[in-house]
Parts: C-alpha cells; sequence; structure tokens
C-alpha cells in the first residue's frame, strides 16, 4: 500500500537531508502550484459547462465566483508556502479541486432551483454567493491555524480542554432549547442566531479527535495491558474500557438527543480506529463493533426514526413518495446519469431533495455520471491517503494519532455520506466535506486541512537543529515504537 | 503505531472500493431500471424541455408549436385556436400526459422516432439540441373553422373525407377544449383546467367523430339500399309502402316517420322508399335480404372493423346481434344495437362518392423532419370494393333524389349534393328522448370532392321536434358549400 511510496520520498528523504546540512529537501510548494493551476483549470471548465448547459449568459456573478475562487487559491497557496513549507504538495490541490468543484455544483443547483415554485410563494435565494464568503472565512482561520499552531504537538498540551470543549459542542444542541436550537429535518443539530446558523458538531469532531490523540499518547500504556485471552483475542481489562464506554455512551446520545445517525457513526468510528492505531490491538475494534451493534440494535428496537432509516435502507421503493422519497430520487439521479452522467447542468438536481448538502454527491452521479463520481471518490482517497502518509512519516505519537484520525475522519465521513446516498448503507445524512453547502462543515474542514498540513510539514522539513548521530535507524518512526512498546 | 495505521489504510480503501462497486452497480447495472422507472419524472421533464415538432394544416397553417420560454420546461407548447382544432390536435401536458395526434405521433413529435434516426445521429456528432418532427395533416384549416364555426350551439360533429384519397379534410367536435391551458406550465392552471372539463356533463374533451358511436338510423339504409343493389335490385324495385307494419312474432308498430304512405300505401320504388326514408320498407327488405348479406355490407363500409386508426384510435362501429327477426327489422332501419361513429358514417358516404371503392381514412398527409422538409408522404391506400361502381352510381342517383326531397335549410345552387338524413332514436324511452340528427351527404354528386358526415347530439336545439333534415342538414350543406365555395 503506502510503504513504498513513504521509504521513496518521505522519511528517509528528510533524515537523510537532515544528516547533511546546506542540502535542503525540496518543499516541493511548485508541485503544489501547478496542481493547484490545474485545479483550477478544471473548476473553470466545469462552470462553463454549467453556464453553457443552462444556457446563461457569462454574467459578472460568474465573473465574481471564478476570481473570488481563484485569489482563496492564491491566499491559501501563500499561506502554505510561509508557514508550512514542507507540507504535503498533493493535499492542497485535492481540496482545492473539491472545494471548487462543490462551489460550482451549489451554484448549478441554484440555477436549477431559481426556476422552481417553491411552497408559500418563496424565492430561492441562491447559495453560492454565501459558500463562497464562507469559503473566504475558512480560508482565513485556515491562515490563522497554520500561522498560530506552529507545532502542532502544542496542541497535546490543550487536550483536556478540547476535550471538553467538544464535549459541550457536541451536547449543545441536543439540550438547549429549540429556539436557539432548531430541529431542522428532523435533526436538532444546529444552533441558530438569526440568519446565522452552526453546527457545533463539526467542530467538535476536530476537538475530540485532538482530546482521544492526546489522551491515548499519555494514557496508552494502560490500553496495552491484556486482561484475559478470549478466542484469539487479547480482551482489554474491564476497568480499562471506561474511555470506550464513554465514547459509546456519547455516540448513542447524539443519536437519542439530535436524532443525528450520521454524526454517531461517525464519532463513534473515529474513536474505534484512533483506540486501536494508539493500541495496535484489534481487540478494542471487535469489542467497539459488537457495542455499536448492541447499540444500534436497541436503537432500532426504540426510536421509529431509526426504524424508517433502516427500512428505507432495505426497501425505498416501499413508500417512494413519502419516507422513502429522497433515496429513491437519489438512485433516480444517479441511475439516470448512468456511466458518463447527463452532463453538467444537464442533469435534474431540482427533483433531489437537500441536493446541495447531503445529496451533492447524488447530483455529482447524475451529471458527471460514474465516472465523474469515481472521480470525486478517488480525489477523496487521495487526499485521506496523503493524510495517513502524513501520519506514517510523522515522528511523534501524537502526530501520529492526530494526522490518522483526521485522514479516515474525512474518508469515513465520505464513506458515510455516499453510502448512504447510494443505499450501501442507511442514510443518515451527513455532509460531503468541502463538496456541500454549509459554513460550519468548511470551517472545521478547512480547520482539519490546517492541522494536517502542519503535522505534514513537521513531517518533511529538515531538523531545524540537526544533530550529529552516530546511528540513524533507517525508518525513524520504528525506532520510536519499538522503545516504547512494552516487552 | 505505523502498523495498525497502515491497516487503517487499507480499512479506508476498501471503504473506498465499496463505494465504488455500489456506485457501479447503481449506475450501470441498475441505471436502466432506475431510468426508466415510471416514478422518474426525469424522463418525461426530458421530453417536456425537448423542441416538440410542430402539427401543421394541409396548406401549412400551424395548429401546435412550441414558444421558447424562461422556465425549466425550456418549451411551451402551444394552440393556434386551439378549440378548433383540438379534437385532431390532442393536448399535450405535463401531468395529464398527451391526447389525440400528440399521443398517436408522439414518438415522432418528441424526436425518438426511428424515422428521425439519421438526423439525431447528425444532432449527435454535431451537439445540436435534438428537435422533434412535425406532422403535416390532411385537415383543411378552413374547412374545419367553418364546421367549428357551424356546429356552435350544438352539441356534434362534423367529418368531411376526400373520397379518392381518404384523407380527412375536417373533424370538428363540439363543445370543445382550450388545449393551451392543459399544456400550461402552471400546475395549477392545468389541474384547474382538467378537472374543470372533466366535470364538464357535455363531455368538452370527447372527440365525437371517433370516440362516440351512435345509432345511425335512417342513414343506415344507405347500407341496406347498397346491400339489395348488389342482389340485382334497381332504384324501380318495389318495396314496402305501408305507414306501419307490426314486428313479427310481436305486437309492437313499426311505422314510418309521421305515419306517412310510400308509393300507394302499399307498395313504392326503392328510389321513392331512400327518398323518403321508409322505415317500413326498409325494415321488410333488411329482413329479405336476412342479417348475413347486411353484415357483409355493412363490413364493405367499414362498420365493424376492430383496430380503425387513424392513426387516432376510432371505437370500432357495430351492428350488434340480429338473432330475432324483428331485430333484422329494427336494424335495417339503423335503430337497434347499430352503432356507428361519425367517422365511419362519412366513410360511407365517401366510398359511395369514391364509385364504391373505399379508401382508408387518414389525417396524417406528410411526416416532416425538423426542418420541415418531407420524409415521407401518406399514399392514398384502398381498402376494399364496397359496390360496384353502376351500383354505386345507382346509389348516388337515390341520394340525390332523396337530398331533393329533404327540407332544412341552407340549400346550395349550383351545386348537385347526394345525401341521406337520419333522425335517430335512443335512450330507454325513446318518446320523450330528444333525437339524434343525422346527414351524410357528398358534393358534387357528378365529380364528388368532399364527403362529409355531421351528427348534432339529442336534436341540438330542435329537441324532440329534431330532424336529420331540420337539424343537421343546414350544417351539413354549409360546411359543404364553404369548402367548394372556397376552391
Amino acid at each position: 500500500m503506502g510503504s513504498p511510496v513513504t521509504g521513496a520520498e518521505g522519511t528517509p528523504l528528510a533524515a537523510a537531508s537532515s544528516t547533511s546540512p546546506g542540502l535542503r529537501p525540496p518543499t516541493r510548494r511548485s508541485t503544489e502550484l501547478f496542481m493547484l493551476a490545474f485545479a483550477a483549470t478544471l473548476v473553470t471548465g466545469a462552470l462553463i459547462l454549467v453556464e453553457a448547459n443552462q444556457e446563461q449568459e457569462l454574467s459578472l456573478q460568474i465573473l465574481w465566483l471564478g476570481l473570488a475562487y481563484l485569489g482563496l487559491l492564491t491566499v491559501a497557496h501563500l499561506a502554505v508556502r510561509k508557514w508550512a513549507p514542507y507540507a504535503d504538495p498533493v493535499i492542497m490541490p485535492c481540496v482545492a479541486l473539491l472545494n471548487g468543484l462543490g462551489l460550482v455544483m451549489i451554484h448549478r443547483i441554484d440555477l436549477a432551483m431559481a426556476d422552481v415554485k417553491l411552497p408559500g410563494n418563496q424565492v430561492w435565494s441562491p447559495a453560492a454567493p454565501k459558500q463562497v464568503l464562507w469559503t473566504a472565512i475558512a480560508l482565513a482561520l485556515f491562515c490563522i491555524v497554520l500561522k498560530v499552531l506552529s507545532d502542532h504537538r502544542t496542541l497535546a498540551r490543550y487536550g483536556y480542554t478540547a476535550g471538553l470543549l467538544g464535549l459541550v459542542a457536541l451536547v449543545l444542541p441536543g439540550v438547549l432549547p429549540s429556539f436557539i436550537a432548531p430541529e431542522i429535518n428532523g435533526a436538532k443539530i444546529w444552533l441558530s442566531f438569526g440568519a446565522f446558523s452552526i453546527q457545533p458538531g463539526e467542530f467538535a469532531k476536530i476537538l475530540l479527535m485532538v482530546f482521544f490523540a492526546a489522551f491515548l499518547v499519555s494514557k496508552r500504556d494502560l490500553f496495552t495491558i491484556a486482561g484475559r485471552r478470549v478466542v484469539g483475542l487479547d480482551l482489554p481489562r474491564a476497568r480499562d474500557l471506561g474511555p470506550l464506554i464513554a465514547a459509546w455512551a456519547v455516540g448513542v446520545s447524539i443519536m437519542v438527543l439530535q436524532k443525528d445517525l450520521g454524526s454517531s457513526l461517525l464519532f463513534f468510528g473515529i474513536v474505534l480506529v484512533l483506540l486501536y492505531v494508539a493500541t495496535e490491538r484489534a481487540a478494542w475494534v471487535v469489542l467497539g463493533v459488537m457495542m455499536f451493534c448492541v447499540g444500534a440494535v436497541v436503537a432500532w428496537k426504540l426510536f421509529g426514526h431509526v426504524q424508517i432509516r433502516v427500512q428505507n435502507w432495505l426497501d425505498p421503493f416501499a413508500d417512494p413518495t413519502g419516507t422513502g422519497y429522497q433515496i429513491v430520487q437519489s438512485l433516480f439521479g444517479l441511475g439516470t446519469g448512468g456511466l458518463f452522467g447527463a452532463g453538467l447542468g444537464g442533469g435534474r438536481p431540482d427533483q433531489i431533495p437537500e441536493a446541495n448538502t447531503d445529496f451533492i454527491t447524488a447530483v455529482i452521479g447524475e451529471e458527471l455520471g460514474f465516472v465523474g463520481l469515481a472521480a470525486v471518490l478517488l480525489i477523496y482517497t487521495v487526499f485521506a491517503m496523503r493524510g495517513l502518509r502524513t501520519a506514517l512519516s510523522v515522528r511523534d505519537t501524537f502526530g501520529k494519532l492526530l494526522g490518522g484520525g483526521l485522514a479516515f475522519a474525512v474518508a469515513f465521513q465520505i464513506f458515510i455520506v455516499v453510502g448512504g446516498v447510494t443505499k450501501l448503507i442507511p442514510m443518515t445524512g451527513i455532509t460531503a466535506p468541502f463538496l456541500s453547502k454549509g459554513g460550519s462543515s468548511l470551517l472545521a474542514n478547512y480547520i482539519l486541512v490546517a492541522l494536517l498540513l502542519r503535522i505534514s510539514d513537521a513531517a518533511r522539513a529538515p531538523k531545524t537543529t540537526p544533530k550529529p548521530r552516530p546511528q540513524q535507524p533507517a525508518i525513524a518512526d520504528q525506532f520510536t515504537v519499538m522503545v516504547e512498546r512494552p516487552k | 503505531m505505523n502498523t495498525p495505521l497502515r491497516r487503517v489504510g487499507l480499512a479506508m480503501m476498501a471503504m473506498m472500493l465499496l463505494l465504488l462497486g455500489n456506485a457501479t452497480y447503481v449506475q450501470v447495472i441498475k441505471a436502466d431500471d432506475y431510468r426508466k422507472d415510471p416514478l422518474n419524472r426525469r424522463v418525461v421533464l426530458d421530453q417536456y424541455s425537448r423542441e416538440r415538432g410542430q402539427i401543421i394544416a394541409a396548406d401549412g397553417t400551424p395548429l401546435a408549436s412550441v414558444q421558447r420560454v424562461d422556465d425549466r420546461l425550456k418549451y411551451l407548447r402551444t394552440y393556434a385556436n386551439g378549440p378548433v382544432f383540438a379534437p385532431v390536435t390532442g393536448y399535450f401536458s405535463t401531468l395529464y400526459g398527451a391526447g389525440g395526434m400528440e399521443r398517436a405521433e408522439d414518438d415522432l413529435l418528441n424526436g425518438s422516432d426511428d424515422r428521425l434516426f439519421a438526423r439525431r445521429v447528425s444532432d449527435l456528432i454535431t451537439g445540436r439540441d435534438p428537435k422533434g418532427g412535425s406532422l403535416q395533416l390532411t385537415i383543411d384549416a378552413k374547412l374545419q373553422q367553418a364546421a367549428f364555426d357551424r356546429l356552435q350551439g350544438v352539441t356534434g360533429t362534423v367529418v368531411a373525407i376526400r373520397p379518392q384519397t381518404g384523407e380527412i379534410l375536417a373533424m370538428a367536435s363540439t363543445p370543445s377544449y382550450d388545449p393551451n391551458v392543459l399544456a400550461s406550465h402552471d400546475v395549477d392552471t392545468q389541474e384547474e383546467a382538467w378537472t374543470g372539463y372533466d366535470a364538464d356533463k357535455s363531455k368538452p374533451m370527447l372527440n365525437r367523430a371517433i370516440h362516440e358511436n351512435y345509432p345511425p338510423g335512417s342513414t343506415f339504409k344507405l347500407v341496406v339500399t347498397a346491400a339489395a343493389l348488389a342482389e340485382g335490385k334497381n332504384k324501380d324495385t318495389q318495396v314496402d309502402g305501408r305507414p306501419v307494419i307490426t314486428l313479427p312474432g310481436t305486437d309492437t308498430p313499426l311505422p314510418n316517420f309521421n305515419d306517412t304512405i310510400c308509393g300507394n300505401g302499399v307498395t313504392a320504388s326503392l328510389q321513392e322508399a331512400l327518398a323518403k326514408s321508409c322505415n317500413t320498407a326498409f325494415a321488410v327488405l333488411a329482413a329479405e335480404l336476412g342479417a348475413d348479406k347486411l353484415r357483409d355490407q355493412a363490413a364493405k363500409f367499414g362498420i365493424g372493423e376492430p383496430d380503425l386508426a387513424i392513426p387516432l384510435s376510432v371505437v370500432p362501429s357495430t351492428l350488434g346481434p340480429m338473432s330475432e327477426k324483428p331485430a333484422i327489422y329494427q336494424t335495417g332501419i339503423g335503430q337497434k344495437d347499430v352503432r356507428v361513429t361519425p367517422l365511419v358514417n362519412a366513410v360511407m358516404a365517401a366510398t359511395i362518392a369514391n364509385g364504391g371503392v373505399r379508401m382508408q381514412p387518414h389525417l396524417v398527409g406528410k411526416i416532416l423532419a425538423p426542418d420541415l422538409q418531407a420524409i415521407s408522404e401518406t399514399k392514398p391506400d384502398e381498402v376494399d370494393e364496397a359496390m360496384e361502381p353502376d351500383e354505386a352510381k345507382a346509389l348516388r342517383d337515390m341520394m340525390i333524389a332523396s337530398e331533393n326531397n329533404t327540407g332544412g335549410g341552407g340549400k346550395l345552387s349550383g351545386v348537385t349534393i347526394a345525401s341521406k338524413t337520419g333522425t335517430a332514436e335512443h335512450g330507454d324511452d325513446v318518446k320523450s328522448t330528444n333525437p339524434h340528427a343525422w346527414y351524410v351527404a357528398f358534393a358534387p354528386a357528378e365529380k364528388p370532392e368532399i364527403a362529409i358526415a355531421v351528427i348534432v347530439e339529442n336534436g341540438g336545439q330542435q329537441g324532440l321536434s329534431a330532424t336529420g333534415g331540420r337539424v343537421a342538414a343546414p350544417i351539413g350543406r354549409a360546411v359543404i358549400g364553404a369548402y367548394l365555395g372556397g376552391r
């Protein structure tokens, strides 16, 4: 998998250069710039296709959207060049491409919805300009994080603070009264302040990852102590199960309080992966999955909305105009798109509910076909794999855990949302990172990218004070692991 | 920690592969099912946003065209003079589908017909939007208007046919409806119009010329006469002339209209019997000929043909069962279970006019490409030789005598018309139900150019005192006059 790549150009390179000062490793910033330009070209092409297919005049608004996008890319690139010069050169272009494609699709859905008669003579307010604004704010935040956080290990010190904040953010909308935390589309995950609303859960995801990474790094010895051995599995001691049970409880409470199955699943998955990576023991995963299954069955027994989701997953055509409407329309869109799609601007996104948020990948599947959807999935895969590579090559365990967790979070989120939209798993309703409309999601995910780039910069940058070492192990991180493993 | 990280990477890859596999299933394997699902509105919307072909009259007058509009269905179907031509053009509605010619020739009009294949391929290559083909009807726009105008105030229909070719020159039906409102892109407008038409007791959306059959009354005597002529009888053959007879084996009297005497009161010539429309003569004559001969002759005129399509489907005309002698008596005067569509009655007149040769009635003159170039032309199609030429000539002469004996206004000077009227009783209580008034005719008798059938349901405004001569004949004569005078 990733190992030959890592060996070829990752850690050994940085390590080798550190032994010979004066010969700095390449930063690959020009590669990034080149790929960013490529992404910008693709996005511009997509925008022009949408306009052509929708027979829109090339209006000033388009110019504004395009220029804004290019300007934001430039700023992001310059920020990375200045504050994280050795960061992975592929991550930013992936994000730029996804974000750009998302903007194009949101604009495209605006065009489609402008013709639709909304109930009560409402007028569709275009979401694209707002999303551009959110992108700008998100990128500003991205720059701030890169600038302020010069070393990701600083975060480890604020682990408990982050955990507390994350927990509060996660539970807040569920417990607050509905005038400030309204239930929208059956989920109580928003905090609403007039026209402005945020989803604190998106930020909680990152805060809790920081907490878990920090917590596990400091306490991992505890979790590696085996309890009993059952059918080839070293089960942890019962008293060490605390964090897992806590995570499970939080996951279940999200599900119950907020009716947000997707976030619950996402959150629980991330905790399991972090536990597994920290302890290197599959037993945690097996236990966790079992607990999840129990929780899921109980939830299914108890809650009507869970039953509806499962039923619509098993047979959406049982009630195609009622509860199964969303998934049925999504499948129709995907099926009509077929292998090569209806063409950008040629689909019917107005037929799919929540087209610009949860179902944006269905619209991409309709207009760009399987080929387009696969391309998008592969961009996410590349992004996640580069994130994972960052985790593999960084030297400190906190960075490894956090990097791995962040990369997995994106991949898992995509799995949940695309799996739901394509009827692989029950529909849960979360957003596709960078693609979907939504300020909170963009802000949180750009912070995620900033953290990944920060860790990546740390992994690839030459040591500032190279210490002469007699013997450098071939792969630096293995050394760390061997020392820490209790024998 | 790298080993579990790599495994997490593998898990991420597996998730993506699952997504890709499932997307392949949805978008490639199941795609066709989803695309063609009747619940999938995309296909319909697609069709409604393509430039649909025109329907034009014989002289090129547009009857149904499209207008470019600024909503999500790009083209609005418009019908110039909608109610006049509605029985022919039909309607094209997003909610209720299509009717009339819009439905019968939908494939051609929407562009998916194989006859347009070559052009579709070139459209694909040149990237033009596919357009539908057009239809040139045989309808004479002015004649249709004249027929519609003459039918104002009554419930009825006029069908006009060119005897030599079977081209349908006019097919008007009143009351009519406006297909423009049904084609509206505003759903509420459509709904309101449809429910209004649907609830209307006068059935404005019923095309009475082809979708309703009526007792033909005395017009059926033409069939009996034709059968008699084929048996070697001639205009001077003596037939029953009594004012009233009793149906054999019953006490039911069968009187002449107003109990008039035909001939000398005992016998009358066949010509006089037809001209005066003596019921007793034709009842006895029919019984003399027998059910089989009547049925044969009727079939030669097209009565009983099960799947006539012009290409609009025509409900069958039928003689009904004639197992008992009284039934044959009543059938002979076009009562009992005889039911004939106005179209078939017009075909009968046209067949006599055409020297006994029955031509296939049709509405489509030419199939046109989107650029209005002719792709194919309908060739006149001879279906049957219903009568020997000299018998047809003899029948024509008798019909001229009938016309001369028929009252009613609007007689034309300078044109000889051959005609037969009918006053058809119907309903459960025939004496208090207003009779249908019929008039079938062709002109000029020497060299026929037009054959028509007129029916006015329930005697129009004349009520119980209505007769074919008084109510239907003036309409028929006016239509013939409009056609012959306008050339």
